[in-house]
């Protein structure tokens, strides 16, 4: 399986990275680290015209704080480099422990988070996990930049909010309420494998106890990242319970998800295993905010 | 109409700590870059889609795999391939030597991926347990030995790389830039 | 008996080569002038092919030729038939074997239609993708339970229906039992198709070179010197003429054993015809379609018993998926019905198999071969049975065992070698004491398992039996030859696929020799070196070329103390063989170098007496008379995650007997990889083909292998009971691992989700499937959610 031949641009701009785009259009793909483009293209399934190569762009990886106090990624950021990032860690550990999940180590060294986030893969674990951290995506393009709240940026199965002139620049993770907790779970069937369900969640917890804020973003069940905004809802303004947790969960499986049938698990399965791990990540992330479940 | 040239790229790149400049499609893929112009075929290929880990080298010291990326994309960069690992197969890296100490390989086939996966995670991790060393291959794919010699093998040259001091690993690798 | 090298974990000759990236594998050979071959490929299952247009193809920057069937002239004609069928008689035998290129019409996905031939591996791709191929697509069968309906659509013109055989083997009187019988179980059971998913796809490289008129060809063949005398006789030329080289192989497990894959036929006449040589290299997603592949049966089985658990008899009635084509004959449907019985002492049995053609790929032997299904039957049904008679599952096994004192045991039916199946030796109690024993299996099911469960832990055990035919015939040979240097050279015609044969070989020529393991170069799958031999299959390397070589290697020991002694002038029973010289018992200065002798024997004054042979060589053969019977214990412990359907494995022991062991550390490689290929074969991988006939994960990330995380730690331990049918005692080891994990795992998960009373009746299992499985009890068994 050898790629077609294409036209191979290596700009060291922004700019003529952009230029080029909108030279090119449709025809042309972004290269990033390629760990999704590149297989695709072996098996011709993909066959672009033009490649354009972002990896001689100096500057594209960078991982810094805001003035806000949340973070900012650059998009050509490779995911070894978000893994290993201790000011992640400090400020968004959701985003850490999502790491180990994505592939293997030597997809990491390659793989960007921008590339990633853009590819929109339903299975994928990050466009969920910054869903559920409820991140900024920006945008480059011919007229400018332009910020993208992560909700507004999948819009179907591989289809995001970019244009075809448009690039990913950079992520922007907002700062962390002071009582907030994480969790990230997923069934795959071996590690590093596209997971059958999983769901990354972010709670925050008011002064008293209360559930100020929840997101729950589920993977592999649907055509982007899923957010469970019933059981959010059932959530927030509540003392979090096992009770209340279970039945949020179950909310999120019965009606937040309308998972498909693949050759690896059925949407009923899919369905219950939402159900199952919404439990799971929610009493994890209550935990971790430091809430005494009743 | 298109010219030929427009498909074509010159990129000159270190391998094994020698230079090398080719000219070719831009399509050429590392993995076919190494085996068959350079004539490395100690990295061999498995799936070609990224899956099965047989075709990792290492790329500024990091592993990568080398049928998911073009050859052209090592332009400037560093490689080191199985055939840059050991002196010779007289005096081979201790990982090496422990691969044939525990019978970690079979057929062979998939080893150079092992071996080139290894070499950066015993750096950053020269005393694994066994679920960090099972995680650690766990995209390397072999049909063979069901993985528990390797594990083995992988707990023998911790073992034997601490004990003559991480020394012996750059002696035997060339130098590098960590990116 | 004391020995030096044989029995000994000693480390692999092979492996400093491997190590290093130097070893030679087919894709590793460049030659000046290369070309590069790539195929198109059928799209569907079963259609007609109206027409083909090559036109725009031929035109691609770099194309060199471009073939198809019509093309081949009278060098188009479907292959030859590996194996006829057994003679049992009454049995009905259809043969379709494949083809070099389709012609007219397709029957599965990925048949190659096209052959196009360019300067590179790229261009060749590019070409081929521009060949239009214009199909009338037709119904395809796709379920073997369908392939016999009156209304199947027909795959093979000319046949009445999609039947490639049929037969009958039987023992005893089964009606006779069923009469008898306290209790009768009948159930269906359903294996589905895996594939062998070497790490190394298939290969060629062809090499005519006209001037020499020599045909060379490096080939990822497990049997090089039959598909040498294949070729030659396709092609015309003399055996001499042809060279076929199986270098270093990345893995076999049976499907790189084929005679012939359509590759194999086209590249030499490739080169020949354009006088260059050619390489084709299979791509992993070719590998999905265009290697053979195995285990789609279903079995309709019976066991009937006595109330305390004794067998009396087994029917079985099964069809076997032979896939597109049937080229190697009933191999794997025999082994299926030769393999049921087990380690059971059974009077009476009936066994009837239809073998069928479906829209799917060829079906020849992996690892296992056919096995897999028979053990799976028969360990489900003693299971069955133990439940419903309320006798422990080890206990009703135990009661049906063979008894030492009986072998040999003749099972009275014919085996894959058509010899009778007659097992040579076994003592399964033993085995069985120590698995229970190594496994704890009182204490597991009184204390640990109750405590576990108390604390909500779904944990299970399983533990089953199986046997395995290993070491047919034919035959295979061996050549030593001490060189002048010292060193021992080893030649044998077997070809190799990482079983060690480098090392273990060359243990036994050491052993006989007194030489260091590594001062033995064996040579192995080049026909240039040796020119008689079958092929490695059936876990019979070990067995026949093993035997062989050690037949050469006391041949040759004899030359060596009957040179010596005319040398020294002492009597042969006064010397002795060691550190690499001969020498007087006690008298280290009187010793000759073994190199040293080796030239005397080859002088260059004087004659070679009368009757002798120059050279310290000898070449020898050896051939079984039957098959050896290896047998096994396989026990697991297991926890499933009752929400999720994971499954963990906790434990895994195997207690195995092969007889006499040459190398302990290659052997347990051996089983750990067969028990990696058999939690594969029966928790992670499925082929999955859509209605009509497409597969619909043909890559590594939805074929699902087993990775570092999903095997677990592998305990072994060993019961030896020495084969008499060859001279060294061995028996096979190569797939033992894999046969009877299908069982085991269904045993133990069905202990762990004791509550909901799973009868697991089908391999391979999921935890998708699973989901399904215990969604039914709950609903039938009205069992809440957690």
């Amino acid at each position: 399986m050898k790629p077609a031949p294409f036209r191979y641009l290596a700009p060291t701009t922004m700019d003529e990275a952009l230029d080029a785009l909108s030279h090119y259009g449709y025809e042309a793909k972004l290269l990033a680290g390629g760990q999704s483009l590149i297989p695709t293209m072996n098996f011709r399934l993909a066959q672009p015209g033009v490649l354009i190569d972002l990896n001689r762009i100096p500057d594209f990886d960078y991982i810094e704080p805001t003035a806000e106090g949340g973070i900012r990624i650059g998009a050509m950021t490779r995911q070894r480099q978000v893994e290993q990032s201790t000011l992640i860690a400090e400020h968004v550990p959701l985003l850490t422990a999502a790491m180990p999940y994505i592939a293997h180590v030597q997809i990491r060294n390659r793989g960007t988070i921008g590339g990633s986030l853009a590819h929109a893969d339903p299975a994928a674990e990050l466009p969920a996990v910054i869903s559920a951290l409820g991140g900024m995506l920006i945008a480059r393009g011919p007229d400018g930049e332009r910020a993208i709240e992560v909700q507004d940026f999948y819009v179907g199965l591989f289809a995001t909010e970019l244009a075809p002139d448009e690039m990913l620049m950079e992520i922007e993770l907002p700062p962390q309420a002071a009582r907030s907790g994480f969790a990230i779970q997923e069934i795959a069937r071996r590690h590093g494998d596209y997971a059958l369900v999983g769901v990354a969640v972010h709670v925050e917890v008011d002064a008293r106890g209360r559930c100020s804020h929840a997101r729950l973003a589920y993977f592999s069940v649907g055509e982007g990242p899923v957010m469970a905004t019933h059981a959010a809802n059932l959530l927030v303004g509540e003392m979090p319970t096992h009770a209340l947790i279970r039945e949020a969960a179950e909310q999120a499986g019965k009606v937040d998800l309308d998972p498909p049938s693949d050759i690896h698990a059925s949407a009923a399965y899919r369905r219950h295993l939402a159900q199952v791990l919404g439990r799971r990540a929610l009493t994890e992330a209550f935990v971790r905010a430091d809430v005494a479940l009743g | 109409m298109e010219k030929e040239s427009e498909f074509l790229v010159t990129f000159t790149v270190t391998v094994n700590g020698r230079q090398v400049t080719h000219t070719g499609e831009a399509r050429l893929l590392l993995s076919d870059f190494l085996r068959h112009e350079l004539n490395l075929t100690g990295t061999r290929v498995g799936c070609e889609h990224g899956s099965c880990g047989a075709c990792t080298v290492l790329m500024d010291g990091q592993s990568v795999r080398s049928c998911i990326m073009l050859a052209v994309q090592s332009n400037g960069h560093e490689l080191i391939t199985v055939e840059g690992l050991g002196v010779s197969m007289q005096e081979l890296h201790p990982l090496q030597t422990a691969f044939r100490e525990k019978h970690g390989l079979q057929c062979g086939y998939c080893t150079a991926g092992f071996l080139m996966t290894l070499v950066p995670f015993l750096q950053e991790n020269p005393h694994p347990t066994e679920v960090e060393i099972r995680t650690a291959i766990s995209g390397n794919i072999c049909r063979c030995t069901g993985y528990q010699n390797i594990v083995e093998a992988v707990k023998l040259a911790a073992e034997s790389m601490s004990t003559e001091v991480s020394a012996e690993l750059s002696a035997t690798l060339p130098p590098h830039s960590h990116a | 008996m004391a020995t030096r090298y044989f029995g000994k974990p000693i480390r692999r000759n092979e492996d400093p080569r491997l190590l290093t990236g130097q070893a030679l594998f087919t894709d590793d050979v460049h030659l000046p002038g290369l070309l590069h071959v790539a195929f198109v490929r059928s799209n569907y299952a079963h259609a007609w092919i109206h027409g083909i247009d090559t036109s725009v193809a031929a035109s691609m920057p770099g194309v060199v030729a471009i073939y198809n069937a019509e093309d081949l002239g009278d060098y188009w004609k479907p292959g030859p038939l590996l194996l006829p069928p057994p003679p049992v008689e009454g049995h009905v035998f259809h043969q379709r074997t494949q083809v070099p290129l389709a012609k007219g019409k397709v029957r599965h996905v990925g048949e190659p239609i096209v052959v196009v031939v360019a300067e590179s591996r790229y261009l060749a791709e590019d070409a081929a993708e521009r060949v239009v191929v214009e199909y009338e697509p037709l119904p395809a069968v796709i379920n073997i339970e369908e392939a016999l309906r009156a209304d199947a659509p027909l795959i093979h013109e000319g046949l009445e229906q999609n039947l490639n055989a049929h037969l009958v083997q039987h023992k005893g009187n089964y009606e006779a039992a069923l009469d008898a019988a306290d209790v009768v179980i009948a159930r269906t059971f359903r294996y589905d198709r895996g594939t062998a998913a070497a790490m190394e796809n298939r290969g060629i490289v062809a090499s005519w070179d006209g001037k020499s008129e020599q045909l060379t060809m490096w080939d990822t063949t497990q049997a090089p010197i039959s598909i040498r005398n294949g070729l030659a006789g396709m092609l015309g030329l003399s055996e001499k003429q042809v060279r076929v080289i199986a270098p270093f192989i990345g893995g076999g497990f049976g499907p790189k054993i084929m005679m012939f894959y359509p590759e194999e036929v086209l590249l030499p006449w490739i080169s020949m015809r354009l006088d260059r040589p050619v390489k084709w290299i299979e791509d992993r997603h070719e590998n999905f379609f265009s290697t053979t592949q195995e285990r789609g049966q279903v079995h309709e089985a019976e066991i009937a018993l006595t109330k305390d658990g004794r067998v009396l008899g087994v029917k079985d009635v099964f069809l076997h998926d032979a896939g597109a084509y049937a080229p190697y004959g009933l191999t794997v449907p025999i082994n299926s019905q030769c393999t049921l019985l087990g380690q059971y002492d059974i009077p009476n049995y009936y066994s009837e198999f239809h073998a069928v053609f479906t829209n799917k790929p060829i079906v020849t032997p992996y690892r296992g071969a056919g096995r897999q299904h028979g053990v799976f039957v028969m360990e489900r049904l003693l299971d069955i049975a133990a439940r419903e008679l309320g006798i422990d599952r080890v206990e009703i096994r135990r009661r049906n065992f063979i008894p030492p004192e009986k072998f040999p045991y003749n099972n009275e039916i014919i085996y894959q070698d058509f010899a009778p199946l007659i097992y040579d030796s076994g003592n399964y109690a033993e085995a069985m004491d120590k698995a229970v024993q190594l496994i704890g299996y009182e204490r597991f099911l009184q204390e640990e398992q109750p405590r576990l469960r108390a604390e909500g832990k779904h944990v299970g055990l399983g533990l089953v039996t199986y046997v395995e035919g290993t070491g047919i015939g034919p035959y295979e040979g061996a050549k030593v030859t001490v060189e002048v240097s010292g060193r021992v050279s080893v030649a044998t015609g077997i070809g190799t696929q990482g079983q060690g044969h480098y090392t273990s070989f060359a243990q036994i020529v050491a052993e006989q020799l007194g030489v260091e393991v590594e001062n033995v170069r064996l040579v192995t799958g080049d026909t240039a070196e040796f020119y008689w031999g079958a092929g490695t299959f059936a876990s019979r390397g070990a067995v026949v070329a093993g035997n062989a070589i050690h037949a050469a290697a006391v041949s040759v020991r004899q030359k060596i103390l009957r040179k010596a002694s005319d040398e020294m002038e002492v009597a042969e029973e006064d010397l002795e063989l060691s550190d690499g010289v001969v020498r007087v018992k006690g008298s280290p200065e009187s010793a000759i170098p073994l190199g040293e002798l080796a030239a005397r024997s080859n002088p260059l004054r004087g004659a070679v007496r009368p009757g002798s042979e120059p050279g310290l060589e000898s070449t020898d053969y050896f051939g079984p008379e039957r098959g050896a019977t290896a047998s096994g214990v396989h026990a697991m412990i297991v926890e499933v995650d009752a929400e999720t359907m994971m499954v963990e494995i906790k434990r895994y022991l195997v207690v195995h007997d092969c007889g006499v062991v040459i190398n302990p550390m290659i052997l347990e490689g051996q089983i750990h990889g067969g028990v990696a290929q058999g939690i594969g074969n029966a928790f992670y991988e499925q082929l999955v083909w859509d209605e009509n006939g497409q597969l619909l994960n043909a890559s590594f990330m939805d074929y699902l292998l087993p990775t570092s995380d999903t095997v677990p730690h592998i305990e072994t331990d060993h019961v030896a009971t020495p084969s008499p049918l060859n001279p060294l005692g061995i028996k096979g080891a190569g797939e033992a691992g894999a046969i009877p994990v299908g069982p085991l795992f269904a045993q133990a998960v069905e202990d762990a989700l004791s509550e909901f009373k799973l009868e697991i009746l089908e391999i391979p299992l999921s935890p998708n499937r699973l989901f399904e499985l215990v969604e039914a009890a709950r609903t039938a068994l009205d069992v809440p959610h957690g």
